[in-house]
C-alpha cells in the first residue's frame, strides 16, 4: 500500500468491520419509505386491473 | 474551515472493513429525496388556486427545476468530482432543502417568483448536484457491476416519486382537513401548502444528510493524483474536458436525448392518453381513477427498468442493451400505434415496457460512460451528458403536445390523433439506434497521459473488494 493510502487509513480511524446491524438499519431506512410508496402505488394501480 | 474538515474528500475515505453495502443506501437517501420532483404535479391544482395563475405558469416551476438539474450537473460535475461525494451530498441537501423552504415562503406570502427561485432554481441546483454525487462513487465501489450499482441509486430517483406523491397528499390532508386528493378540482389551502413544503424540506434535508454521513470513497481514492482509477475500454482514462470533445460523447448525448424524448413524451401525457385511446365519443371506457392507476404502474415500470435493465447490462454489455432500449422500443411504439387501442391490457403492457426502457436508459448511461472513458472523471462527464435530459425534457412534451394541439381539444381526442406523435417517436428512436451503433472505443489521443502513466505504474488495479478491476465492459 502506498504512503498516501496509509495516511488515509489512519485518517479514517479504526479497522473494525462494519457491523451487520448498521448495514441492516441503513437498508431499512431507505426500504421502509420505498415499500410505503410501492404499496400506495399498487393500491392505486389495482383500480385499473380490477 | 477546520470544523468542516469531515466534508473533505480525503477525509471521506473508508476505513478498512467498511462495508460497501452501506454505499447504495447512502446514495438512495439522496435519490429517493430528489426523486420527489417527478411527483410535483400533486401540487399543481393547489398552486394554481393559490396564485390564481394558469397551469402553464405553475408548470414552469417544474420546467425550471429540470433545466437547472441539467445545467448544474453539467457545470458543477467537475466540482463534485474534485470535492468528493460527501461535500457534494451536503451541498445538494442544503440546496434541495432550502429550495423547499424558500418555496414555502413564496407560497405563504403569495409570491410565485419566489417559488420559481426556491423550488425551481435553488432546488434545481440541488437536483443536479444530488443526482450525480453518488454515481461515480458507486462505480468505484462496484467496478465489476457498475450497471447494478448505478441502477440501485438511479432506481431511487424513480422511487422518490412513489413516496412523495402519497406523502404529499397525506401532509396536505393533515394540514388542511378539507382537502380531498381524490377530487381533482379541490386544492389545499395556502397555509397547508406552505406547511407541507416546509415539512418536506426539513424531512429531505435530514434524510439526505444521513446519506452524506454514510457515504465513503474506497481506499485509494482520497487523492486524485494517486487514485487507483479503473480504465475504460482499451485502457481509456479521459478527463471531462477532453471527453466532451470526443465523437463518443456526442453520440451518447444523442442516444440519451432520443431515449428520454421518446419516453418522456408518453410519461407527460400518460393519464389523458390511455383515456383517449379508449374513447367513444365524449366518453372513455377508462375512468380517471383507472388512468391514475396507470400512471402509478408507469412509475413502477420506470423504477423497475432502472434496476433490472441496468443490472442486465453488466452481463450483456452496454451497446447491446441500448440496441434493445432503442430498437425494441421503436418496434413497441409501432405496435402501440397499430394495436394499442385493441384492448387496455395490450396498451398497458406496451406502455410499461416502453417506460421500463426509458428508466433503463437513464440508469445504464453512467456505466456506459465508465466503459468508454474510465472512472477518472466519470461523474463530471455524466453531469455534462445530463444536458441531454434537460433538452429532451423540453422536446418530448413539445412533440406530443404540438401534434395533439393541432388534432383537437383535450377530452375529444382519440387514438388516431396520437399516431403522428408516435411515429415521430419511432423516427427519434431510429436516430438514437444508429447513434448507438456508431459508438466505438475512444481514441488514445484523448487519454489523460498522466493518469494513464500513473495507473500503469501503480500495479494495483484491484477493486475495493480485492477483485480485479474490469477493463471496462468490452462487450
Amino acid at each position: 500500500m502506498s504512503t498516501t493510502q496509509d495516511d488515509q487509513s489512519r485518517t479514517s480511524g479504526s479497522t473494525s468491520p462494519t457491523s451487520a446491524l448498521v448495514v441492516t438499519l441503513a437498508w431499512l431506512l431507505v426500504s421502509v419509505p420505498l415499500a410505503y410508496g410501492l404499496w400506495q402505488t399498487l393500491v392505486k394501480a389495482a383500480q385499473l386491473l380490477g | 474551515m477546520a470544523g468542516l474538515a469531515f466534508l473533505e474528500k480525503k477525509n471521506t475515505v473508508a476505513r478498512p472493513g467498511y462495508s460497501k453495502w452501506l454505499i447504495p443506501p447512502a446514495a438512495l437517501c439522496v435519490h429517493l429525496s430528489i426523486g420527489q420532483v417527478y411527483a410535483f404535479s400533486v401540487f399543481k391544482t393547489s398552486l394554481v388556486q393559490r396564485f390564481e395563475s394558469s397551469q402553464t405558469a405553475v408548470a414552469w416551476i417544474f420546467s425550471i427545476a429540470i433545466v437547472m438539474l441539467g445545467l448544474s450537473a453539467a457545470v458543477l460535475g467537475t466540482w463534485v468530482e474534485r470535492n468528493g461525494p460527501r461535500k457534494a451530498m451536503v451541498a445538494a441537501a442544503l440546496c434541495w432543502g432550502t429550495g423547499f423552504l424558500v418555496g414555502s415562503l413564496g407560497i405563504a406570502i403569495g409570491s410565485l417568483p419566489l417559488l420559481y427561485l426556491g423550488y425551481g432554481v435553488i432546488g434545481g441546483i440541488g437536483l443536479g448536484i444530488g443526482y450525480i454525487s453518488p454515481v461515480s462513487t458507486l462505480i468505484k465501489w462496484f467496478p465489476d457491476k457498475p450497471g447494478l450499482a448505478t441502477g440501485m441509486a438511479i432506481m431511487g430517483f424513480g422511487g422518490g416519486a412513489l413516496i412523495a406523491s402519497p406523502l404529499s397528499n397525506l401532509l396536505l390532508g393533515i394540514y388542511d382537513p378539507q382537502f380531498d386528493p381524490a377530487n381533482s378540482g379541490n386544492g389545499a389551502s395556502a397555509s397547508a401548502l406552505a406547511a407541507t413544503f416546509l415539512t418536506l424540506g426539513l424531512v429531505y434535508l435530514v434524510f439526505m444528510l444521513i446519506g452524506a454521513a454514510l457515504i465513503r470513497l474506497p481506499q485509494g481514492f482520497g487523492d486524485d493524483a494517486t487514485a487507483a482509477h479503473q480504465p475504460g475500454r482499451g485502457g481509456a482514462l479521459v478527463r471531462a474536458k477532453a471527453a466532451i470533445r470526443t465523437p463518443q460523447f456526442a453520440l451518447l448525448w444523442v442516444v440519451l436525448f432520443c431515449n428520454v424524448t421518446a419516453g418522456i413524451g408518453i410519461l407527460e401525457q400518460a393519464a389523458p392518453m390511455i383515456q383517449d385511446f379508449f374513447r367513444d365519443g365524449q366518453d372513455s371506457s377508462v375512468s380517471a381513477a383507472e388512468a391514475a392507476g396507470f400512471v402509478g404502474m408507469l412509475s413502477l415500470a420506470n423504477m423497475a427498468g432502472r434496476f433490472i435493465w441496468s443490472s442486465a447490462s453488466d452481463r450483456i454489455g452496454r451497446k447491446p442493451i441500448y440496441m434493445m432500449y432503442l430498437g425494441v422500443g421503436l418496434v413497441l411504439y409501432i405496435l402501440l400505434a397499430t394495436f394499442g387501442q385493441t384492448s387496455p391490457a395490450v396498451f398497458v403492457v406496451l406502455a410499461l415496457l416502453i417506460i421500463s426502457y426509458y428508466g433503463g436508459g437513464f440508469a445504464t448511461v453512467p456505466a456506459y460512460l465508465k466503459d468508454l472513458f474510465g472512472t477518472l472523471e466519470v461523474g463530471a462527464i455524466h453531469g455534462r451528458l445530463l444536458t441531454a435530459w434537460a433538452a429532451a425534457g423540453v422536446m418530448g412534451p413539445l412533440i406530443v403536445n404540438g401534434f395533439l394541439d393541432r388534432a383537437g381539444e383535450p377530452g375529444s381526442l382519440v387514438a388516431e390523433d396520437y399516431h403522428p406523435a408516435l411515429i415521430t417517436m419511432v423516427v427519434v428512436l431510429g436516430v438514437g439506434f444508429v447513434a448507438n451503433l456508431l459508438v466505438k472505443t475512444v481514441d488514445e489521443k484523448h487519454y489523460d497521459a498522466e493518469a494513464v502513466r500513473s495507473h500503469s505504474g501503480s500495479g494495483d488495479h484491484s477493486d475495493p473488494a480485492g477483485e480485479p478491476a474490469t477493463t471496462g465492459g468490452t462487450r
